[in-house]
């Protein structure tokens, strides 16, 4: 299914294969290469790392937009880009990590490693605000008159015109990220019978909270850094994933990055057959918002889906 | 084949000062004490939790050499804690005590904890006392040769707690060494030996017969002849 939908994301719409070869391959290989590649792989990022992060913080809500690293990477991206004037794609991806990074570790600092949700989600709220707000003064401080113009259109996701250096800034570091926490998904399954009996079984579970929680500032950075923050595939995806491990968090990451990946295939399918240009992140939302208040209300009621 | 465990300088700062124990295996041993006394820190400093001090030697071997597939064969912990985060299904949590797919384990466990009728629905949706036996269940699966358990009697109706002491009872007569952290002390003549703790520090170590008294007058409370306890 996931070939398949990146077959179709690759080569639709069909006109283009009726091009004379040589524009199209170039153009194949040129624009429309790079933007499959960057959705295939940011939805994955998303998919495995918000399953890494609920994992870790044992809350089903606990996704990169939730935590306020999206928000936070963003944050880093802009004041890199706008403030310091850095160009360099993998320079760009890592100041999105680097503001992905400070954001979770003020969850850390603020919420705690096994927060309830309320404080998971008001400590995330308050971080995004910030990061948020931050981005706009950076924005409206920023040397360039179109700084404000330029941002809004790539901080609810874009994946129009990056090229292959940008693909491979954003998707080389999180494929490195993404293979080391696939391989902590034993590690996290145990962190579901608590830290302690965890602990008991040889895991060190606050070392293991501070690799998942670089590995996954290092994965989100670079995406968002090239794409911009695009919310509810890191909550859906790895809710996703759950159904298929039998509730298992930690091998819930593999399904997940594939379920991602689809998710957000389609979702840019669908952004291309509109009419007007609407960012990729709109309509996430739109998809996403219900199931996230679903969430909530099993969570007010103490079920865990 | 009896287990012999080793530990010394166990420590929690603030909650346990450095405590020595050793067992010969194949002993039933109560941990009572007040509320803060430091029962469930002497356990959760031999299964060696982080921030945990000392050294814990079973069978000779240090477990804070050991990876998971080889530690959980000498030890395993139960807290007291029955909350589980994830939706995960009674046998796929009982699974998640063993290092490899090991079916007929699984099923021993679910017939001995009479587990079957829930046993592919999700821990969540299972009322105390039946997620206590899940959790059990889970700590007895790779057959450890040091069982810690905090309160594996609260919960349970009358018929489990007989049903749970036997099954220690068992795995003690197997070799391994069993310490449960209690606050019923009207259970205490059931152990082999009973380690007294207050203020963080092992007070008393001894049969429980020859610390009755011990423990009386830490609670307040006297023996009655015949059994029971009653305020003194």
């Amino acid at each position: 299914m996931l070939a398949i939908l990146a077959a179709a994301h690759l080569l639709l719409p069909w006109s283009l294969l009726a091009l004379e070869p040589g524009l199209r391959n170039l153009l194949l290989v040129e624009l429309r290469l790079p933007r499959t590649l960057l959705v295939l792989g940011y939805g994955a990022t998303l998919g495995l790392t918000g399953a890494a992060l609920q994992a870790l913080f044992a809350n089903p809500l606990a996704s990169p937009d939730v935590t306020g690293s999206s928000s936070g990477a963003a944050l880093g991206a802009v004041a890199g880009g706008y403030l310091l004037g850095i160009n360099e794609p993998l320079a760009l991806a890592a100041c999105g990590a680097a503001g992905a990074l400070i954001a979770l570790a003020m969850l850390f600092v603020f919420a705690g490693r096994r927060a309830d949700t309320a404080t998971l989600l008001l400590a995330g709220i308050g971080i995004s605000l910030a990061s948020g707000a931050a981005t706009s003064l950076v924005l409206a401080l920023a040397p360039s008159p179109f700084a404000f113009y330029d941002a809004f259109d790539w901080l609810m996701g874009s994946f129009t015109d990056r090229s292959l250096g940008q693909a491979a800034a954003a998707l080389t570091p999180a494929a490195i990220a993404g293979a080391f926490l696939l391989g902590r998904s034993r590690a996290l399954d145990l962190l579901a019978l608590g830290e302690d009996v965890a602990a008991s079984l040889g895991i060190r579970p606050r070392r293991l909270g501070i690799e998942v929680v670089a590995l996954s500032a290092v994965a989100i950075g670079g995406c968002v850094s090239v794409c911009g923050a695009i919310g509810f595939v890191g909550l859906i995806a790895p809710f996703l994933g759950r159904r298929l491990t039998a509730g298992h968090p930690g091998r819930a990451m593999a399904p997940a990055a594939v379920i991602g990946a689809i998710l957000l295939l389609t979702a840019d399918l669908m952004t291309r057959s509109l009419e007007r240009s609407v960012p990729i992140g709109v309509i996430t939302a739109l998809v996403g918002t219900p199931l996230f208040l679903w969430l909530v209300v099993h969570q007010r009621r103490g079920l865990t889906p | 084949m009896t287990s012999l465990v080793e530990a010394d300088g166990l420590s929690i700062e603030g909650r346990l000062s450095a405590t020595a124990f050793s067992s010969g295996g194949g002993e039933l041993i109560a941990v009572v004490g007040p509320n803060g006394g430091g029962k469930t820190s002497l356990l959760r400093a031999l299964a060696r939790v982080e921030g945990a001090g000392g050294t814990v030697l079973v069978d000779g071997k240090a477990l804070d050499d050991l990876g998971e597939a080889h530690r959980r064969r000498l030890v395993a912990f139960l807290p007291a804690s029955r909350e589980v985060a994830w939706p995960i299904a009674v046998r796929d949590l009982i699974a998640l005590g063993l290092p490899a797919t090991d079916v007929a384990r699984v099923e021993e466990l679910v017939d001995a904890f009479a587990l079957g009728p829930f046993g592919d629905r999700a821990i969540g949706s299972l009322s105390t006392g039946e997620r206590a036996r899940t959790l059990l269940a889970r700590a007895l699966a790779a057959r450890p040769h040091l069982l810690l358990l905090d309160e594996p009697l609260s919960n349970l109706d009358p018929y489990w707690v007989l049903r749970t002491m036997d099954l220690l009872r068992t795995a003690a007569a197997g070799g391994s060494t069993v310490i449960v952290a209690l606050h019923d002390i009207g259970q205490i003549d059931k152990f082999d030996r009973l380690l007294l703790l207050d203020n963080g520090q092992v007070v008393a170590d001894g049969t429980p017969t020859a610390l009755k008294d011990r423990v009386g007058a830490l609670f307040g409370v006297e023996a009655i002849a015949g059994g029971g306890w009653r305020i003194c």
